[in-house]
């Protein structure tokens, strides 16, 4: 342990309002704690440098699934294993449930929440590749109000993100188009299980329009949809040559932006072309 | 900040206590509450040496913080044996040579007991996804998948 | 109680100026210490007494220790540490095998070479006019972790009336027997180190926990309070040892028949930045280098040099994977270049009995390579997968491939080193007729306890049961040696058979027992004996199987008492659009005299196999000027029960005349051939050379793409 724990606050609003009121009394005073997945990594490395911490874990609001005939609507605190069991997700968007199952061990999943998985801004997250393709949209709460948001305007750089100081993501929304469309997802990561990702893809094809959605994860400081890649295919141009100009993998202690890049172009090739 | 009272139940018991809030659940049961059994491994969610059944579900202990398991319902490798006799988990753990060194195995068999119960008659597959997120280092994990198959066919009811 | 932990070295390698003591703590509530404080000599004694307990001046690698704080409050400890500042003045450093070979940096002694050995056999300058074909080939090998789940620790009390004592998880004892009592100049009465329950070693808490006895019990000696001292994961993997990394280049004279004529091995180990065992390490790599093959003429050059990374240290294996790495890959390219299979090429250059090994050992068992080969290609079905894969691979964008490793394992201490440790066993038997084992071999999991029972209540006639392990705790048990070197069944069994062998002709001398007795009339007679004596005890020491010699000066004899044998088979797939290769099955085939324990022996095996596989295609140390950066189970990647394919283990037993129950060394053998079965098979699959591990994906994209462009 090398964090000096006392130093550190763990608070249980009661209700949504109650947490939303204390990020408004004191504005990037407070932040969301969910299950723990990544920020007690964090904190067990000393790296976690803020101190005020909400534990939004108890809020029955920000949990559970609702269906609707043109989306679906999942609680921020929906966890992997809840998608994992859900029947309507597995069949309508079996790229999230792919994701889901592919992201750490049984333990990890039964704690790591979407919502979790969102703001902690990793470009190495399973999850954002499928919702990117999904046009997942993100609902935005506050003591002000509640604003939606298209989920792929929601990454602005490394670790950066529209969420004010005293927002909450509360809910994600996924619309019910995905019939008629193939679904891909590849996560590539030296091991089979419990393996951080080096190149996410996720790929939607729709197969009598030809629409394609393409969304990468490790390959950029953002989980990235890549549009300029979708719209070279649609528009018949070289889209190895699209995607390359599009992303920006690194070199890092996982891999090098040489492996990242010519895996992300193969399996845009496999997508394409299966 | 000061430490904040929590009230929990652990292998049946109640126990009641102050923690810092987010201290490591791990820590509060090996060092408040003298529950050596639940292990380290790596700290960071990694190798399940630390796990516990939360609520009834499998969980890293290690990244819990306390405050978050006031009012839960634990159980933990102590849990798991009903005095001087062995779940049929743990016997075939014996049995098939499922551990070696022994410091996985208690997180391990938390796995096991947890994917049973989920799963009573689990593939290799169910298996071996139901354990990747406990790692060994000593058997290879081929003996650990016989132990599990093993209680499977023991029959009875995982504890 | 109170916690300790250690402040390390900012630097690779440079000059000490000061220590800064930041604001904000209450230092006084600390105990502090510093290499002055130690009473006795500041080294932790091992082979060459080089390694300091505490850095005085000079720092040689990244995670040197240069202080140690304790405090009642961890929390308060971990500020404390971070709060410490230690300014030093760099100095040039070295950081791969390259490096310090050039001596653009003299980091070491006068040339940074901590040991070389040279064996010669035959005349290997005048061979290579007589061969159809000359290959040569360079290796290369990375380090490896052997992340015991878990973390090393100390516990000590200590004190200048009461002298040192400490528990902890460790393999050998008497190793930090030794180096405490020279680090506090006490007798050895007065040092007492118990080994507690041990979450795995690997050779990895050989010789470093002697380090951490000795950092905890310097704080309990200043502090006059007992401290525990335990390591996290990412301490642990950074500044305790890993597996040396190797470099190997082969030059191999062949006839157009393929038989080998000569062989040329220049070996070298990166030792890191202190001596430690790196001259036993690349000994046993220097001798295992030419494989279990008839070869007339051999010549094989080694070094183990230093750079300023943490001191390398034992891993399963023990520089045997390393030189076998090379060797067996090399064996394919050669094959290759004579038109030959790989099997076959192997089959006929075989070691035989009666035939000689590198250093001119006799092979005096009965070994029989072929039939290990026969039956390791039939359990894999070898032939016809790899006429399959080969007519299915291509257009395929998942390539299939097979490969094969040959390789043999010395058990116990190299040479004369069993003569030298000269290990005793003790059984005791009580009142009741319970016997107690009184060794210092301890069981971190490769089942001591169980092995070691289950011969002396074999010998004895008695249950299992009856058969008790002392505690190793240095105060009741004698030095049967460190538990190292797949020594422990063969070598310290043995001498556990002997004492019990002893106990019973005690008591059947003394017309207690008959020599058919059972285990009530064993009892009995137990009960008797003590009540007219006292005590039943019997010792029985090392002495050497007859016929054994070995020259330390040439390199040249008999380096092991025995050897085990084996021939693995991997099958492979390497996804050729994510450049990652799977291991898909796996056959084991060994001999190893007779096995004990079945359970028990598979377990070791399979265990092993699946070290390999992580050592072959996984575990990537991320170096940056001597520093591991990757140190976290989430960034250095080991085999998960997803990636473990189903591993065969098969047995050929032929009885060992000179062990117990006829049985030889286990433990390390299925660390060796792993690496260059799975390359082999890459290659196989794929077409690419690999001359590296680990394979990751990232090399084999670079190589697959090089070799497409």
């Amino acid at each position: 342990m090398r964090a000096y724990i006392p130093a550190y606050e763990l608070v249980r609003p009661q209700t949504l309002g109650e947490a939303l009121e204390h990020m408004a009394a004191e504005p990037g005073e407070w932040q969301a704690f969910a299950g723990g997945t990544d920020l007690m990594v964090l904190l067990q490395a000393g790296r976690l440098e803020h101190r005020r911490f909400l534990s939004i874990w108890g809020l029955a609001e920000l949990r559970g699934t609702v269906v609707s005939s043109d989306s679906v609507t999942l609680g921020c605190l929906t966890t992997y294993t809840d998608v994992l069991h859900d029947e309507t997700l597995r069949r309508e968007f079996p790229l999230l449930a792919a994701a889901a199952a592919e992201t750490g061990g049984v333990a990890t999943q039964n704690r790591g929440t979407l919502g979790g998985n969102i703001v902690n801004a990793s470009p190495a997250a399973d999850t954002p590749p499928a919702l990117l393709v999904y046009d997942a949209e993100v609902e935005l709460v506050s003591a002000r109000g509640s604003r939606w948001l298209a989920y792929r305007e929601f990454h602005t750089g490394y670790k950066t993100m529209q969420l004010a100081p005293d927002e909450l993501l509360a809910r994600i929304r996924l619309p019910r188009s995905t019939a008629g469309f193939r679904h891909y997802y590849r996560k590539v990561g030296t091991r089979k299980a419990q393996a951080i990702s080096k190149v996410c893809f996720a790929g939607l094809k729709n197969t009598s329009t030809g629409e394609v959605r393409i969304a990468l994860g490790s390959v950029a400081p953002v989980p990235l949809r890549c549009s300029q890649t979708e719209a070279a295919v649609h528009e018949s141009r070289d889209p190895l040559a699209a995607l390359a100009a599009e992303i920006a993998p690194i070199d890092d202690m996982r891999s090098t932006a040489a492996y990242r890049l010519r895996v992300a172009q193969n399996l845009l090739n496999e997508f394409l072309h299966a | 900040m000061p430490k904040v009272p929590i009230a929990l139940t652990v292998n049946g018991q109640p126990r009641a206590i102050s923690v810092w809030p987010m201290a490591r659940l791990l820590d509060v049961l090996r060092e408040e509450l003298g529950m050596t059994g639940t292990k380290e491994g790596c700290g960071e969610g990694e190798c399940g040496a630390c796990s516990i059944l939360l609520d009834g579900r499998l969980a890293n202990s290690c990244l819990v913080p306390a405050v978050q398991a006031d009012g839960a319902e634990i159980t933990t490798i102590e849990g798991v044996a009903s005095g001087e006799e062995l779940d049929r988990v743990q016997q075939a753990f014996v049995e098939c040579g499922g551990a070696q060194c022994g410091i996985c195995t208690p997180g391990m068999i938390m796995a096991a007991v947890s994917l049973l119960r989920a799963s009573p008659q689990p593939s290799e597959a169910d298996i071996r996804n139901g354990l990747a997120g406990n790692l060994c280092r000593c058997t290879g994990y081929l003996r650990i998948f016989e132990a599990v198959a093993s209680a499977c066919r023991a029959g009875g009811r995982a504890q | 109680m109170i916690y300790g932990t250690t402040v390390r070295s900012p630097a690779p390698r440079g000059r000490i100026q000061g220590i800064h003591f930041g604001d904000g703590i209450p230092w006084h509530e600390f105990t502090i210490v510093k290499a002055s404080d130690i009473p006795g000599a500041n080294c932790i004694s091992l082979i060459i007494d080089d390694q300091p307990c505490l850095v005085d001046s000079v720092v040689n690698h990244p995670e040197e220790p240069v202080l140690l704080l304790a405090h009642p409050d961890r929390y308060l400890l971990e500020e404390a540490r971070r709060a410490v500042t230690v300014d030093v003045e760099p100095l040039p450093a070295a950081f791969t095998i390259d490096d310090s070979l050039s001596q653009r940096a003299v980091i070491w002694g006068k040339d940074n070479v901590f040991k070389q050995y040279r064996v010669e056999k035959g005349d290997v300058d005048s061979a290579w006019a007589r061969a159809d074909f000359i290959v040569e080939g360079e290796y290369s090998t990375g380090s490896q972790e052997q992340l015991y789940i878990e973390t090393n620790g100390m516990t000590s009390i200590a004190s200048p009336e009461r002298g040192v004592t400490v528990w902890g998880s460790m393999q050998c004892p008497y190793y930090v027997h030794k180096a405490l009592t020279k680090l506090f100049g006490l007798g050895d009465d007065k040092v007492r180190v118990i080994q507690t329950e041990t979450g795995g070693g690997f050779g990895g808490k050989e010789e470093y926990p002697s380090m951490i006895a000795a950092h905890a019990a310097l704080l309990a000696w200043k502090s006059g309070r007992p401290v525990k001292l335990v390591y996290d994961r990412a301490e642990d993997m950074a500044a305790t040892t890993k597996r040396h990394p190797s470099r190997t280049r082969l030059r191999t004279a062949v006839t157009k028949d393929g038989k080998l004529l000569a062989m040329e091995i220049d070996f070298v180990i990166d030792g890191g930045a202190y001596a430690t065992l790196s001259s036993v390490v690349l000994s046993r790599g220097t001798i295992h280098a030419a494989g279990p093959y008839q070869c007339p003429n051999i010549r094989i050059a080694s070094r183990a040099v230093a750079t300023n990374a943490p001191p390398h240290g034992a891993f399963r294996g023990f520089g045997a994977p390393q030189s076998l790495f090379a060797l067996e890959r090399h064996m394919d390219r050669v094959a290759a270049a004579v038109g030959l299979a790989p099997e076959e090429f192997r089959r006929r250059n075989f070691i035989q009995q009666g035939q000689t090994t590198a250093t001119g050992q006799v092979i005096h068992e009965d070994v029989d390579m072929a039939a290990l080969l026969d039956r390791a290609l039939r359990e894999s079905d070898y032939h016809a997968k790899r006429a399959r894969f080969a007519r299915e691979n291509p257009g395929r964008s998942v390539k299939r491939g097979m490969g094969l490793a040959c390789f043999f394992h010395g058990a116990g201490f190299t040479g004369s080193g069993e003569r030298y440790l000269a290990s005793v066993v003790g059984v005791e038997a009580t009142r009741e007729g319970r016997v107690q084992l009184l060794v210092s071999s301890t069981e971190f999991g490769q089942g001591t306890n169980t092995v070691l029972a289950q011969i002396a209540a074999q010998t004895l006639g008695i249950p299992y049961e009856q058969v008790d392990v002392a505690q190793p705790d240095t105060a009741r048990v004698p030095n049967s040696g460190p538990t190292v070197a797949s020594r422990t069944c063969m070598v310290v069994g043995k001498l556990v058979e002997s004492a019990a062998l002893g106990l019973k002709q005690t008591l059947v001398g003394s017309g207690l027992l008959s020599t058919a007795a059972s285990a009530e009339e064993f009892s009995r007679a137990c009960s008797a004996y003590i009540a007219q004596h006292g005590v039943l005890r019997s010792y029985s020491q090392y002495q050497a199987p007859p016929g054994i010699h070995w020259d330390d000066e040439k390199y040249q004899g008999d380096a092991y008492g025995a050897f085990a044998w084996a021939v693995y088979v991997a099958e492979v797939s390497v996804d050729t659009l994510t450049y990652e290769a799977r291991v898909e099955d796996f056959v084991a085939v060994q001999e190893v005299g007779c096995v004990i324990h079945p359970v028990l022996a598979t377990g070791q095996i399979e265990g092993g196999v699946a070290q390999g596989i992580g050592y072959a295609l996984y575990e990537n140390v991320v170096w940056q000027d001597g520093r591991m950066v990757n140190s976290q189970m989430t960034n250095y990647v080991i085999p998960t029960s997803a990636d473990i394919p189903p591993i065969r283990v098969i047995f050929e037993e032929r009885p060992y005349a000179y062990g117990p129950l006829g049985a030889k060394g286990i433990g390390e053998l299925p660390i060796d051939g792993p690496a260059p079965a799975i390359v082999n098979a890459i290659e196989d699959a794929t077409g690419i050379r690999i001359v590296s591990i680990p394979a990751t994906p990232e090399v084999l994209m670079a190589v697959m793409e090089g070799v497409n462009a």
